[in-house]
């Protein structure tokens, strides 16, 4: 309920008012509607995608930006747009998901091969990972004079989402429901290598199809939003401190708690300085820099 | 207890190589670079008990490579400073030019001094040989306060902004914050350097979020100015911060160089150094703030570099082959000078490319952090 009241309210903010001009309608369904489509895509996409990964690595500090995930899916768009100046949105976005994958394979063989003392040191490696990777975008972006774009891109926003740029954002669906067939084996590779095996799930496959899925998702955001900073971060774990950690039951509610997180952030990025508006990443990033610092010390606190 | 028995020559006394193989107004600088081992204790002691090294071969081969990279750093200098230089040799205008290229130079021993030990020390006292002290939040900070002068004054603000106070006040935000996150490791319920370290890097990167916002609003011609100013590039320092960096620098590197016997300590882990009766949260403490001294400094000086610090340690543990800090960090020092100096003297006069220089070095040091992090296997 709380999340169709939002959405609701998402469809009624604006600046342009769609009942007192004659051509009020025609701009709903061409700007409103759309945008509040890619902000329940997007939500539900980065959420699920930060689950995923937290499933694979078995760490409750992993998502796309702290894993680097997102820099490389930003350096594979870079580069398509190098190389291919003119290259449709499908070919951005496959460049990004190519990245994308990649990137967070490398960052997986680099689990797998170093011995961690403490979970807290996942992230840090990740984000020096993704460190390395944007000076290589920032580095290939000065020479070739699409700095201020990069940051552009990079800035995840809403604004520029309007009827003919959204709709590759359906593929998203494609994923989430591919992450619902996958759940229980999911869960399985979320208990470790030897349990997930015991019971039956191909782990190496499972994760290859984990980070496939993620890649995707991360990918087509990357290019249509941009990045969504802790997104998958804050949503899994406030979802799963309540439910606990049954993937399946809780897939629905990391769906829905990502698109009111995010529906919530886009709205007050548009009112807080109407008539113009913040990227809705500047707000997410504050606020899930909070809940991240909060989470730290929960964990800590623990021991 | 052994650090208090020995005087340590922590204080930079002017040594061999360097004074005589740089311009005499360097001289004053050099001393930056102290060989502590060059005191009574090291050499004496080595014949009793265990030394730094397993072999005196092994102290030879140290002091070899040493030398080397010193001269070879050196000879880069004194390149800089009078290759292609237009004037006759001698003349006053020949001393001109090279005086302003000395400003360069006294940036680059100042940031090699600063990342090397900073970045040893650190590790050390994190027990961990990836993480760098640059990751947390100093750059997001150094990118914001940029950002947020050009966003609010313009791009006059910004060179109006290039005076020795506004420097002092980069400075003292930068380990403000610093000092805040470590008091909090020092009185909160915990004592958890790594999620210390993790919170740093997120404020960073909330910080960014802000910085990347401003940077949109910004107009091209604002944003290029901007941008040139994000890099690290030596050309960001001004001699005016120098009487401001320079003591600071002086002092901590004193500082950690006369902490470097118990930095040893400090590397064999909690237990063992508290059995040996070290206070390990207030000697973590220390050198933290130390190492966030000089890494503020650095930033506030020449603005970013990222990996310059983890290439130089991870070198020097390579080249070293020592535990002993009053061996590491000359040798961290001398060869961030190495590489910042020879960067420089191949991107002027080779590649005609010297704006990207940073970038290179930050490419070179990011793909050694991701070597080093798959060949080895372990934190």
């Amino acid at each position: 309920m709380v999340v169709l009241a939002l959405l609701g309210l998402s469809l009624a903010t604006g600046q342009y008012s769609i009942l007192s001009h004659a051509d009020g309608w025609e701009m709903f369904r061409n700007v409103r509607v759309p945008r509040t489509l890619a902000l329940v895509l997007a939500g539900a996409a980065m959420s699920m995608s930060g689950l995923v990964m937290q499933l694979i690595t078995q760490n409750r500090f992993v998502e796309p930006t702290t894993t680097g995930t997102t820099e490389w899916a930003g350096l594979g768009l870079l580069a398509v747009m190098v190389v291919f100046p003119r290259a449709s949105v499908l070919g951005r976005m496959a460049g990004a998901v190519t990245a994308a994958f990649l990137g967070t394979m490398v960052f997986f063989l680099l689990l797998r091969r170093v011995s961690l003392r403490s979970s807290l040191l996942v992230p840090i490696i990740g984000m020096m990972l993704g460190a390395v990777v944007s000076a290589v975008s920032t580095f290939v972006a000065l020479q070739t004079d699409m700095l201020q774009s990069l940051g552009v891109w990079f800035q995840g926003s809403f604004t520029s989402v309007y009827r003919g740029q959204y709709e590759v954002l359906w593929i998203v669906v494609a994923v989430v429901a591919a992450i619902f067939y996958y759940a229980d084996h999911l869960t399985a590779v979320g208990l470790g290598e030897d349990v997930a095996t015991n019971i039956g799930v191909d782990y190496r496959r499972t994760v290859l199809i984990g980070t496939g899925l993620v890649a995707v998702a991360t990918g087509t955001v990357t290019v249509v939003v941009g990045s969504l900073p802790f997104l998958g971060l804050i949503v899994p774990n406030l979802v799963s401190m309540r439910r606990g950690d049954d993937l399946r039951s809780n897939l629905p509610w990391v769906c829905l708690v990502g698109i009111a997180l995010v529906t919530a952030c886009d709205l007050l990025a548009r009112t807080i300085i109407a008539p113009f508006e913040i990227p809705v990443a500047v707000v997410l990033g504050l606020v899930g820099a909070a809940v991240f610092i909060a989470l730290i010390i929960r964990q800590t606190r623990r021991g | 207890m052994t650090s208090h028995a020995y005087a340590v020559p922590g204080a930079p006394t002017t040594t061999a190589p360097e004074a005589t193989g740089a311009p005499p107004a360097a001289g004053a600088t050099a001393g930056l670079s102290p060989h502590p081992p060059a005191g009574p204790a090291g050499r004496s002691g080595a014949a009793r008990r265990s030394g730094a090294f397993a072999t005196p071969a092994a102290r030879r081969r140290w002091w070899l490579t040493y030398l080397a990279v010193t001269g070879l750093a050196v000879c880069f200098a004194v390149g800089l400073l009078v290759w292609k230089n237009p004037m006759p040799p001698g003349t006053r205008g020949f001393w001109l030019i090279a005086e302003r290229r000395l400003d360069a130079i006294v940036a680059m021993i100042v940031v090699a001094v600063c990342q090397a030990l900073a970045t040893v020390a650190f590790q050390t006292a994190t027990s961990n040989r990836i993480i760098t002290p640059s990751i947390m939040g100093f750059e997001s900070l150094y990118r914001a306060i940029q950002t947020a002068t050009i966003f609010f004054f313009g791009a006059t603000g910004l060179t109006a902004t290039r005076t020795a106070p506004m420097f002092a006040l980069r400075l003292a935000l930068m380990v403000g914050l610093s000092l805040l996150l470590y008091s909090w490791l020092l009185t909160g319920g915990t004592r958890n350097l790594y999620s210390m370290l993790l919170i740093g890097i997120v404020i960073g990167s909330g910080l960014g979020s802000v910085t990347t916002f401003m940077q949109r609003l910004l107009t091209p011609s604002e944003f290029d100015l901007l941008s040139a100013r994000l890099f690290g590039s030596i050309a960001n320092a001004d001699s005016d911060y120098y009487p401001i960096a320079i003591p600071l620098v002086v002092v901590c590197a004193a500082a950690l160089l006369a902490y470097s016997r118990r930095l040893n300590v400090l590397a064999l882990g909690r237990d063992t150094a508290t059995t040996l009766g070290l206070n390990h949260t207030r000697a973590t403490i220390g050198v933290l703030v130390l190492v966030s001294v000089l890494m503020a400094t650095s930033t506030a000086l020449v603005g970013p570099m990222t990996f310059l610090g983890f290439l130089v340690a991870t070198l020097s543990y390579q080249l070293s082959g020592t535990y002993d800090h009053r061996y590491l960090f000359p040798m961290a020092t001398s060869l961030g000078l190495l590489v910042l100096t020879g960067a420089y003297f191949i991107m002027r006069h080779v590649f005609y490319a010297q704006g990207v220089v940073s970038i290179i070095i930050e490419l070179v040091g990011g793909s050694v952090f991701l070597a080093v992090v798959l060949r080895k296997g372990r934190l």
